[in-house]
């Protein structure tokens, strides 16, 4: 081997502007996908913290309410006009035992009960329709980290306090301290204390959700030990949807994933992963075809060579070797300089670019893309190696 | 006893035996032509002798066929006393490497080495990593040439004597058993032929190993000790 890596690098280093030129081209190449898929996943990763920071990765819910109809007796025809239910609040059957059981799950993280309901809040002459989310705080913040979003207060329900979004604090021109008056129907009322205003950036939340301790809840929305639903955080996000229908098939309990809920945000982000990989996959291939004509001109070049040490006693394998050694160095070389352009790419992103997200500079890109890189140069240089290998001395000594 | 016996026997083993060498090119095909018919000759140990006929006559071909880089149509060739045809590619290879030493008209350096590491190629093939004894003899050879200034030098970066001289150096590093020399002086003037003949005498001498030298120079020819004549594809006279 030894002898094989020292032509190859002699050679490398003697058509010097020809290796030069061809270690431009690989860098280029390897530092367009270092920054793309570094590029890539940081937006994703970002579109997803930000999508799921203010929601479970799967809820668990009641079943929908059906009409059951009776089969018809033999013999007789059944004309069937069928009203859909209308689907009333309902709380989980049994849910402190489902919760239990959720909680053992070994790729579950935490588990929450959450009972929301409709309600209207009220201060002077201002009315505002709101969601009701009664939650157990210490379970629900490792689903939200909520505490983190209080622009004003603090995160604290129970004992007639609670947290509501910036939107809904404007509109019913609410501070911290102040009293709002709570509806929920049925002649169910109650004044309570705005303890924490929290912003999350969701416009739906911040203008709607009024959180409140979990038995107050319940006895506004009229169930009392009930909740209506169990938000669920998993270890891997992507297998949420598995982790779901386990879950599903285990409780008999309707359960949806963050991926079903947001079907479009999956399908944009398929996409953008596909695309990438194109792009990554056809830089590859005329990156290999650069290093794969480089070497064939460097074969014609230095075919008198070639015979001249064929008839030195070099072997076929070790005639091969040399030329693959040369496609392994050009991938490994290329790839270094790649991926510090493509670095230096995301460090100009982050530092100098739009600021719109933080790209993430992930460890493990760089040994890959070397890795991927130094095998293509050796299964580009296979063409040529081979042909320089099978030249006929006799020939090949004569070539001028 | 027994092992001075075994050398004797190995003595008088002709380095180079060919049986009925046949060879043809483009076989099969319309344009089939037999260039060599039926080749009997032999080269002894430490013999010197010139290869000599004119243009066509196959002189070149025999050559290659002796220097193992090509295999002939029919017959046999011993090397050594080993029969070649039947070797695959590794195994001529490395006969070639240990027992021929190869010296061509156009000296035929690699331009990205040293002369000193164009003479240690031969052992680099076969050993890996030189050891200082063989750097010490590719050295040792070098300054035999007359080189002990140029060691470090390119090949581009020495005249043609001297690397024609490069290459006979690294054509005997090995130590090989036959020096196979096709035009070495052809494209030098009268004065360095004169001296690069001188070397191989001397190293003929010195070595002990058989050379075989093609040539179109009559004076040269004159001066090895054997002349084999080849004309038209069959010896005329060795």
């Amino acid at each position: 081997m030894w002898i094989e890596w020292n032509i190859a690098v002699k050679f490398l280093r003697e058509s010097r502007s020809q290796t030069a030129l061809i270690l431009v081209g690989i860098a280029v190449g390897v530092s367009v996908i270092v920054f793309i898929t570094a590029l890539i996943t940081g937006l994703q990763d970002n579109i997803i913290d930000r999508t799921l920071g203010t929601q479970a990765h799967i809820k668990v819910q009641s079943p929908d309410e059906a009409n059951r109809i009776l089969p018809a007796a033999a013999g007789v025809t059944q004309l069937v006009l069928e009203d859909k239910r209308a689907q009333r609040l309902r709380s989980i059957n049994n849910w402190q035992q489902v919760m239990l059981q959720l909680d053992g799950l070994a790729d579950v993280t935490a588990v929450s009960p959450v009972l929301s309901g409709p309600a209207f809040a009220r201060r002077g002459v201002a009315l505002e329709s709101v969601a009701l989310v009664g939650i157990d705080v210490a379970r629900y913040q490792k689903i939200i980290p909520i505490a983190k979003d209080i622009v004003a207060g603090s995160f604290r329900v129970g004992a007639g306090d609670a947290v509501i979004g910036k939107l809904l604090a404007d509109d019913l021109g609410l501070r911290v301290g102040d009293k709002l008056r709570l509806d929920a129907g049925r002649d169910a009322v109650t004044v309570v204390n705005v303890a924490g205003i929290f912003e999350l950036g969701v416009r739906e939340l911040d203008s709607r959700y009024v959180y409140l301790d979990l038995k107050q809840t319940q006895t506004l929305l009229g169930l009392p030990g009930g909740v209506t639903v169990i938000d669920v955080t998993v270890r891997d996000i992507f297998a949420a949807d598995v982790v779901a229908a386990r879950i599903g098939r285990l409780t008999g309990l309707k359960s949806e994933s963050w991926m079903e809920t947001n079907a479009q945000l999956m399908n944009a982000l398929t996409s953008q992963s596909l695309s990438t990989n194109m792009i990554s996959l056809f830089v590859a291939l005329s990156v290999a075809f650069g290093i794969a004509s480089v070497l064939s001109v460097s074969v014609v070049q230095r075919t008198r060579e070639i015979g001249i040490l064929r008839a030195m006693g070099t072997t076929q394998g070790q005639m091969l070797g040399v030329f693959l050694i040369q496609g392994a160095l050009f991938g490994l070389a290329g790839s270094a300089i790649g991926s510090a352009a493509g670095y230096a790419l995301v460090w100009a992103f982050n530092n100098l670019g739009p600021g719109l997200f933080y790209i993430p500079v992930s460890p493990s890109l760089v040994p890959i893309a070397m890795a991927i890189a130094t095998v293509t140069g050796v299964v580009s240089a296979a063409l040529p190696a081979r042909r320089a290998a099978r030249l006929d001395p006799v020939v090949a000594i004569r070539y001028v | 006893m027994s092992e001075q016996m075994q050398a004797t026997a190995e003595d008088s083993q002709p380095v180079l035996r060919l049986q009925a060498i046949h060879k043809s090119y483009n076989i099969g095909q319309p344009t089939e032509t037999e260039v060599l018919h039926g080749i009997d000759m032999q080269v002894g140990r430490k013999e010197f002798a010139a290869l000599i006929g004119p243009s066509g006559s196959g002189k070149s071909t025999l050559l290659n066929l002796i220097g193992l880089l090509d295999s002939p149509t029919s017959g046999e060739l011993f090397l050594l006393g080993q029969p070649t045809r039947e070797m695959d590619d590794a195994a001529r290879t490395a006969l070639r490497g240990s027992s021929i030493g190869f010296v061509f008209q156009f000296h035929h350096l690699i331009q990205a080495f040293t002369a000193l590491e164009n003479v240690l190629i031969p052992l680099m093939l076969a050993h890996g990593k030189p050891s200082k004894d063989s750097v010490d003899r590719a050295r040792g050879l070098l300054v035999e040439v007359g080189l002990e200034k140029f060691v470090g030098r390119k090949p581009n970066q020495l005249s043609g004597g001297q690397q024609q001289r490069v290459a006979i150096a690294r054509a005997l590093v090995t130590r090989p058993a036959l020096l196979l020399a096709d035009e070495p002086t052809g494209n030098l003037d009268s004065k360095t032929a004169a001296e690069v003949f001188a070397l191989f005498r001397q190293f003929n001498e010195k070595f002990g190993c058989a050379v075989l030298l093609v040539t179109h120079d009559m004076q040269l020819s004159d001066a090895c000790d054997r002349q084999i004549r080849l004309v038209d594809g069959a010896i005329a006279q060795g």
